[in-house]
């Protein structure tokens, strides 16, 4: 499972003003409780914080000084994600994200291919989110061919079927996992797929539980990476867990230790 | 008429750890060969796609008193020294060709001889001045007596670097202490059950002890007798280790004759199974073809005991390598 740590956004506050102010300070802290956490990647998002590029620049510098971990460079701006890309220092990378839309497609699916990053494609295009199964499949499908023809292979891309807020929409759930079935049949080897997890429990109670329940279920139908809350421990149990189940490890008594100890040394 | 073959190449993210058991006189121990297994990064002989840089070795066994229950068919080669481990020890290196020798304090056993540990200390260092090879050391298998016994002889044996067995999941802090402290490898055991194989390396690695100082002892079943199961889980093993489960990466051993030379196939003399043929055949031909599907199934060490299946075993191996004469 590839768990992409997602606390370094501006949505959040500290965050934002770290940003704003230049203050690197929250933002080392951040990365290095995640990369110990057992992070993957580290998404970082400037989000509303700031449209200027050198921003993005700086960001990603202070995340590569302070921890080892690959970096998901995260914007809908294609200057500010090359920016970003062009601040690394050669690790392991994703561009997030592309959407559907041509015109984004055009242009973000070069800077991948340019950087040699792996991108995510969010199954939307300017009509919208889709509310169907179909319509996820579509929509993935137009970005996984796109990715191929510039040369990106299948172990670098990452389509992600959008998680709705059960909140507000309970139905969409199971098409999403639908669509993650329908996803794995793509290509051989499948592409990834991914979920910005905290969707799901946007606005809800009961958060933590409600993504790690939806994870698992994910798990099964196929995902295999999440932009989550990875300084969640009994999130990360149940991933370990369902790897055990998914007869993607094997088990031993002390299967939670095994997962530490991978984990700390990053990656898995 | 061309036929286009598919390439069927595969690669593995993560090497089989490597083991090198003995020292000489440069690395702390008196041995003229150490003897290094694993490395390997790819299947059993699958040498057209990854490098098998260390080939499986063969350890024979010698015990530290005389061989009573051995058939005799495999005790004939050795009636003249099975008094003495030492010269045992001997023939089986300089006569048949041990790589290693594994030396099982059988006389321990406080259901049978009780030897003391100092009895023990005797037998390895009587086998330790007789031959150069590299030592194997298995203890009589009853935990209390194996921890009374191992804290004396991996002291007596200090920087010898020896392969001491065996660990399991009830029985593993004193042979780490031990391994620890005089710096020797260990044999992690468990009883055909992949899942305690991981089990016994977590807890040898919590207590501290390099994975990368393990082999794995999977149990082992003669021909006819289990084999299949043995088979499948050091597949299973090896393909884990292989793809990165850095808690299976390690080299496995295989205990073939003390298995094969248990069962009546090997043991029964033509006289009560006269379809079965020559026993004297029949019995190392059990044992050299239990070695070949270990060879096949991922074994890096071969534990055994008839010179004829040795040659065969060793012989096989370099075939299997290319590596012929």
């Amino acid at each position: 499972m590839i768990l992409i740590g997602e606390r370094i956004n501006a949505g959040f506050k500290d965050i934002a003003r770290a940003i704003r102010e230049h203050d690197p300070g929250p933002i080392r802290e951040w990365a290095r409780k995640q990369a110990a956490a057992g992070a993957d990647y580290l998404d970082v998002n400037i989000g509303a914080a700031s449209k200027d590029p050198a921003d993005m620049e700086w960001l990603v510098k202070v995340v590569q000084d302070a921890v080892p971990t690959p970096i998901c460079v995260d914007s809908n701006r294609p200057e500010v994600l090359e920016a970003g890309l062009a601040a690394l220092d050669g690790r392991p990378a994703l561009v997030n994200s592309t959407t559907a839309d041509d015109e984004k497609l055009e242009k973000i699916v070069p800077l991948a291919a340019k950087y040699e990053a792996g991108i995510i494609g969010v199954a939307m295009d300017e009509r919208g989110s889709p509310q169907d199964v179909e319509r996820r499949v579509e929509l993935g499908a137009k970005i996984f061919a796109a990715c191929i023809d510039a040369g990106i292979p299948p172990e670098k891309i990452f389509l992600d079927p959008i998680l709705m807020p059960i909140r507000f929409m309970q139905d969409q759930a199971m098409k999403v996992l639908e669509a993650i079935r329908q996803y794995t049949m793509l290509s051989d080897p499948p592409p990834h797929i991914s979920v910005g997890l905290s969707n799901i429990c946007s606005k809800a109670k009961e958060r933590s539980l409600l993504a790690r329940t939806f994870l698992v279920m994910a798990m099964a139908a196929g995902l295999d990476a999440a932009i989550c809350n990875v300084m969640d421990k009994e999130l990360l149990a149940a991933v370990a867990a369902a790897e055990i189940i998914l007869n993607k490890e094997i088990y031993s008594d002390d299967f939670l230790k095994v997962w530490a100890l991978k984990r700390s040394k990053g990656g898995g | 008429m061309g036929v286009e073959v598919p390439d069927v190449k595969e690669s593995f993210p993560q090497a089989i750890y490597t083991v090198t058991i003995g020292a000489t006189p440069e690395q702390g121990g008196t041995r003229t060969k150490v003897v290094t297994v694993g490395g390997e990064t790819t299947l059993p002989f699958h040498t057209f796609e990854g490098e098998i840089p260390h080939p499986p070795a063969v350890a024979m066994e010698v015990w530290d008193i005389p061989g009573e229950d051995w058939p005799e068919v495999v005790k004939e080669p050795f009636a003249d020294v099975m008094e003495s481990p030492g010269k045992w020890a001997r023939k089986c290196v300089e006569e048949y060709g041990a790589d290693l020798i594994c030396l099982r304090l059988v006389g321990c056993d406080p259901n049978g001889a009780d030897r003391s540990p100092e009895e023990a200390v005797r037998a390895v260092r009587e086998v330790l001045e007789a031959v150069g090879v590299p030592l194997i050391i298995w203890g009589c298998g009853v935990p209390d007596k194996d921890n009374e016994v191992f804290p004396v002889v991996a002291e007596a044996v200090k920087g010898e670097n020896c392969l001491l067995g065996t660990i399991t999941q009830d029985n593993y802090k004193t042979l780490v202490a031990v391994a620890t402290a005089y710096g020797h490898k260990l044999i992690a055991e468990s009883p055909v059950d992949i899942n305690i194989a991981k089990q016994v390396n977590i807890l040898a690695m919590d207590a501290g002890f390099p994975l990368e100082k393990l082999v794995i002892y999977p149990s082992t079943g003669a021909l006819g007798y289990g084999i299949e199961y043995v088979y499948s889980i050091m597949e299973r093993t090896r393909l884990a280790g292989l793809g990165g489960d850095k808690l299976m990466a390690m080299p496995i051993l295989c205990d073939i004759g003390k298995e094969v030379w248990g069962v009546k196939e090997a043991r029964a003399p033509r006289e009560e199974q006269p379809e079965w043929g020559d026993e004297r055949l029949r019995g190392p031909l059990w044992e050299a073809t239990t070695a070949y599907m270990y060879l096949l199934a991922g074994a890096d060490i071969l534990v055994m005991r008839h010179p004829r299946a040795v040659k065969a075993a060793k012989e096989t191996i370099a075939r299997l390598l290319g590596r012929e004469g």
